[in-house]
């Protein structure tokens, strides 16, 4: 599971849960993997996420190096910050580990990189 | 647009998921028709629902390389076979088993793709996690798709279009309709009569956002 993808999850559709947002990561095995650089790509996907939960979730995982906690001006045009954003985003996969719901407490297993969100009927609103 | 290779896949793990057949080509031959369309709108984020193998969402990623794509599929084997299939292709992509589009936030994907479970059945064979899952549809063959249409506003980008394949059996103009009322235009992509299943291949786009 990227980081990416991390930020778009949400347990909101779990009974009794208002937002579900964001989920905490608990991670047992983290891989860095090579992903071509696409600054462009990197640009116009930022403004789509949640910045400040990216950070935080990497953060969480000890990826945060050098990684501003909030957006700068122009940050667009930063080459450095853009390569670092690319790497936080797109090369950092949680392999193993699950998710935690922020309201409710349960949790999504992340198996061979790819995260349950299954829920059983019961749980569903 | 390129097909994707599928070489590494074994054959014995199609008896688990749903193997490319012409209802997914035919999807791919969609999206390749709207291709001048679909470059000029630029996509940051493409979700394909139920994404089986994978050969739709990377199609779609070795033709957009500057689109994150992801999947979801309700089996796990196919989230598996999909993350393969997308590496194998060289196309950056993520697999959640999930349930539709039910845990995502709202409003972010540009591009929803969805093949859905089509097949006319029972009721009760709808709604599996393994391989039936991928034909499945109940009543109208409509049960999963019905429930995906009320997601999509939520799900689409204000901007986004969502690419849907139905079967005749599947009434497609009711669920133009249901979209409709959603606030969605469409149009019928491409259309395609294979052995006694008439498919077809519609977009769906807001009207005013």
């Amino acid at each position: 599971m990227k980081l990416i993808t991390h930020n778009m999850l949400t347990s909101k559709c779990l009974k009794g849960v208002v937002t579900g947002y964001p989920l905490a990561i608990n991670a047992t095995d983290i891989k860095v993997k090579e992903v071509d650089f696409n600054p462009e790509f990197i640009s116009r996907v930022i403004p789509k996420l949640d910045w400040e939960v990216l950070w935080v979730a990497a953060d969480s995982i000890g990826h945060s190096d050098g990684l501003p906690r909030s957006l700068e001006n122009k940050y667009d045009e930063n080459e450095e910050f853009l390569k670092k954003a690319h790497k936080v985003l797109l090369e950092v996969e949680v392999e193993e580990g699950h998710l935690t719901c922020p309201e409710s407490g349960r949790q999504f297993p992340i198996s061979k990189g790819i995260p349950n969100m299954l829920l059983n009927e019961a749980e569903v609103q | 647009m390129e097909t994707p290779h599928q070489n590494h896949i074994d054959k014995a793990d199609f008896d688990h998921v749903y193997e490319p057949a012409e209802d997914s080509f035919l999807l791919i031959d969609a999206i390749e028709k709207d291709l001048e369309n679909l470059r000029s709108r630029n996509p940051a984020l493409c979700l394909e629902v139920g994404s089986g193998s994978g050969v739709v969402v990377t199609a779609f990623g070795m033709a957009f390389p500057s689109t994150f794509c992801i999947s979801t599929d309700i089996n796990f084997r196919a989230c598996i076979m999909s993350k393969k299939t997308a590496e194998y292709n060289k196309v950056i992509f993520d697999s959640v088993r999930m349930d539709l589009a039910s845990s995502f936030v709202d409003n972010i994907f540009d591009i929803i793709i969805f093949n859905p479970p089509y097949v006319v059945t029972d009721s009760e064979e709808c709604g599996g996690d393994d391989i039936t899952a991928s034909w499945a549809g109940g009543v109208k063959g409509r049960e999963v798709t019905d429930r995906l249409l009320e997601m999509i506003p939520k799900k689409l980008a204000k901007d986004g279009t969502f690419y849907l394949l139905l079967i005749e059996e599947n009434i497609p103009d009711e669920v133009i309709n249901i979209m409709s009322n959603h606030g969605f235009r469409y149009k019928t992509v491409v259309r395609r009569k294979v052995r006694n299943e008439q498919q077809i291949v519609l977009k769906f786009y807001r009207l005013i956002y």
